[in-house]
């Protein structure tokens, strides 16, 4: 019985704790994608904007589809995605009441070393695309509706062709997931370049194509609108928007590298 | 304790009317008729299966009849029950006795002591701090009478108390039942032993298939038994 | 395969190197789960027991809604307690999605069932043994539930054993409701899945031997109690 009384007691005081968690407010939770989690740009910018304002971020990282849902449910205070359309719509729609261009980086095409496919030389990413269609290679798509994804079905529909068939493996799992898996098929993938160059178990898996223009991969920050959310810490979540914008965010963000690569480039206007 | 003794004689009288008794369409009792009254010990006897237990679980209220009438005629008195095999609480002695206390809404700062006075009264006093479960079978089933003590019954019920016991815990046993006797409580106990029923029985109540056959003074049954089926029994031609 | 790579030399590093953050999502874990655990167990045991002695229409029902439960998938606790939880839900004025408060409340959720359905098949073989001596005791049935708790404590530690390996292990719900956020819900099992999304298997793996050792060290140390315990009260 003493056993069950201290069990209790620890219990009561340890939700007191959590309790004390809620009461303190000085914190934004932020809904973003796993590739900006994955490759660790919030662990080396956050702290920059915690010491200039005081303001803690609590990152959400899940697919842009999700974050949009947690946005959109009232469960987080800002978002930081990359599906300029998708974002455009949430403006229309009226959750949000503003949405600018933050930072870039691209996608890439990774796949098996020796490219049956043969996409190294490609012209065009429509062409790469096309490539591993007609010859039926695999690919791990992450199937998951989240920003990558999303741009992903983009790129088949511009190459014309009809993603199906056995060779066309829909994950949906997140990036880092699809990426093992990719990695444990040898599939070729379509992956954001941050989360790949973070990456620690690429197996057989090299970069193959880059550098088209389509593959451009933009992010965007979200002021959400109070109007749907009557908790939005909006006061806060303005001062993290204007922040990203703002020379301090936008070289904090030029300064993250990993292995010596910068991965996300600061394009605010 | 000493009230209890004064008005010993007046345990309200406990009637059994045509009571039988169904399981699965199985008669396990005949319809039967009965009645426990005084300050008597009454043992219930015959081979395994006669029905000993269910007359007693019957009279105890651990079972319902499936007919006929079991009724105190006055005021219910305060029983307790020993088992064949003593189902005791994974607990020590002490706690054991204790519980009863605690279930008797006994003020707390009386327990501990009551307790171990029966404890010592049943030569117990030495285990109270042992694991009940731990103790032998002469031990476990003289902490099932020192519970039973604690309960201060009018009647109390035996079911087979010392069939699986060595002769000297038998010997204990049946000194507390003359025990509880002396204090005025009426004995209602089921044996198959013939010599422990002859040391102990005041009428002898003989059962023999789901039947109460004979109802009759313990001499006179050792004597003169009406049925033939008890006549066997007692020249030890049934078996058990 | 270099040193780096093998998952147990991580763990010891990861142990030996008493990282801060690590120390902090090993302490978070054990806290959600025991937290978690006590709770359900405070409902879940009277619940059990009442089952084992009350006989009531749909009883049966009732028992195998419980059983079902207990196969009850994670990520379904979590998604439910996450609409629950959410601004938009119906309790979204407590305010407790993406907090460890939000993981305690799906963690009772998945482990309260088992613990329930346990404790009612231990206490209902208990109280066949029981039944007659209690009732010739004048115990009333409310009486008997602390009776029968206390008489099947080993069996009952086994029982919230269960419950907690349920809890501790779980990733499903306690990625839903608590978001896995840096420092604040970031738990062994969420972490291992973090680490493998980066592909750093050695790290998940090592995460992971610490999460099993912690684990069998409260399994061992609740065994040795309750047997030092079972030796002394038989």
């Amino acid at each position: 019985m003493q056993k069950m009384t201290t069990m209790v007691t620890a219990g009561l005081i340890s939700l007191s704790w959590s309790a004390s968690l809620l009461a303190e407010d000085d914190f934004i939770t932020l809904a973003s994608t796993t590739s900006t989690e994955n490759s660790g740009l919030f662990d080396a910018i956050i702290p920059a904007f915690t010491d200039a304002t005081g303001i803690d971020v609590r990152v959400v990282a899940v697919g842009t589809g999700q974050a949009f849902e947690i946005a959109r449910r009232g469960d987080a205070d800002s978002l930081l995605v990359h599906d300029t359309a998708g974002e455009e719509q949430f403006v229309a729609d009226g959750y949000a009441t503003e949405r600018q261009d933050v930072m870039y980086n691209d996608f890439v095409l990774v796949g098996p070393s020796d490219d049956p496919a043969g996409i190294r030389d490609s012209e065009s990413a429509a062409e790469a695309f096309a490539l591993i269609a007609e010859s039926e290679s695999p690919f791990a798509s992450r199937g998951d509706d989240s920003g990558t994804n999303r741009a992903e079905l983009r790129m088949w529909e511009d190459a014309g062709v009809t993603a199906q068939g056995e060779w066309y493996r829909e994950l949906g799992s997140g990036m880092g997931q699809t990426l093992n898996t990719a990695a444990g098929m040898n599939a070729y993938t379509f992956t954001d370049r941050a989360t790949w160059v973070a990456f620690e178990n690429p197996q057989d898996l090299t970069l193959l194509f880059e550098g088209d223009e389509a593959l451009f991969n933009q992010y965007g920050s979200l002021l959400l609108s109070t109007e749907n959310n009557p908790y939005l810490k909006q006061d806060l979540a303005n001062e993290w928007h204007k922040w990203l914008l703002s020379d301090e965010g936008q070289q904090a963000i030029a300064d993250f590298e990993v292995n010596g690569q910068q991965l996300f480039f600061p394009n605010a206007k | 304790m000493n009230v209890e003794t004064t008005i010993s004689t007046d345990i309200a009288p406990l009637h059994f009317d045509q009571v039988r008794f169904e399981h699965r369409g199985h008669r396990l009792l005949m319809p039967t008729s009965v009645t426990f009254s005084g300050c008597r010990r009454t043992l219930i006897m015959g081979p395994n299966g006669a029905g000993k237990s269910l007359l007693m679980r019957l009279a105890h209220g651990l079972l319902r009849p499936s007919g006929g009438q079991v009724r105190w005629q006055g005021a219910t008195p305060v029983q307790a029950m020993v088992f064949q095999r003593p189902v005791l609480l994974r607990r020590s002695a002490l706690e054991n006795l204790t519980y009863v206390l605690a279930i008797r809404r006994v003020p707390r700062a009386q327990r501990k002591a009551r307790a171990l006075d029966v404890l010592e009264r049943f030569g117990l006093a030495a285990l109270s701090k042992r694991p009940a479960r731990v103790l032998s079978g002469g031990e476990q089933q003289r902490l099932a009478l020192a519970r039973a003590w604690l309960l201060d019954p009018s009647v109390l019920f035996l079911d087979e108390p010392t069939s699986a016991l060595d002769p000297a815990a038998i010997k204990a046993v049946e000194d507390a039942v003359n025990a509880f006797h002396q204090q005025g409580t009426r004995i209602i106990m089921a044996t198959h032993d013939l010599h422990q029923a002859r040391r102990l029985a005041d009428d002898i109540i003989f059962m023999y298939g789901g039947q109460a056959l004979e109802h009759t003074p313990a001499d006179r049954f050792f004597d003169i038994p009406h049925s033939p089926e008890a006549a066997a029994f007692i020249r030890g031609e049934l078996v058990w | 395969m270099s040193a780096s790579d093998n998952p147990f030399y991580t763990a010891l590093t990861l142990i030996l190197g008493m990282d801060h953050r690590l120390f902090d999502i090993v302490a978070l874990s054990l806290q959600v789960s025991l937290i978690a655990v006590a709770l359900a167990s405070l409902l879940a045991l009277p619940l059990g027991a009442a089952l084992a002695l009350w006989r009531f229409p749909g009883r049966n029902i009732v028992i195998v809604m419980l059983n079902a439960l207990m196969g009850l998938p994670p990520v379904v606790a979590g998604l439910c307690v996450y609409l629950l939880l959410s601004r938009a839900g119906p309790l979204g004025h407590w305010g407790l999605l993406f907090t460890p408060g939000a993981m305690v409340v799906a963690q009772v959720i998945l482990v309260l069932p088992i613990i329930a359905a346990l404790t009612r098949q231990q206490i209902e073989s208990l109280h066949q043994e029981y039944a007659e001596q209690l009732h010739s005791l004048g115990v009333r049935p409310l009486r008997m539930i602390p009776t029968l708790l206390w008489d099947a404590r080993f069996g009952l530690l086994t029982v919230i054993l269960a419950g907690f390996g349920r809890a501790s292990a779980e990733v499903g719900a306690v990625m839903i409701v608590g978001g896995n956020i840096d420092g604040v819900t970031r738990v062994m099992t969420t972490s291992i899945v973090l680490e493998t999304s980066k592909g750093n298997l050695p790290l998940a793996l090592g995460l992971g031997i610490i999460l099993l050792s912690l684990v069998t060290l409260i399994n061992a140390l609740a065994h040795v109690v309750s047997e030092m315990a079972k030796r002394r009260l038989g």
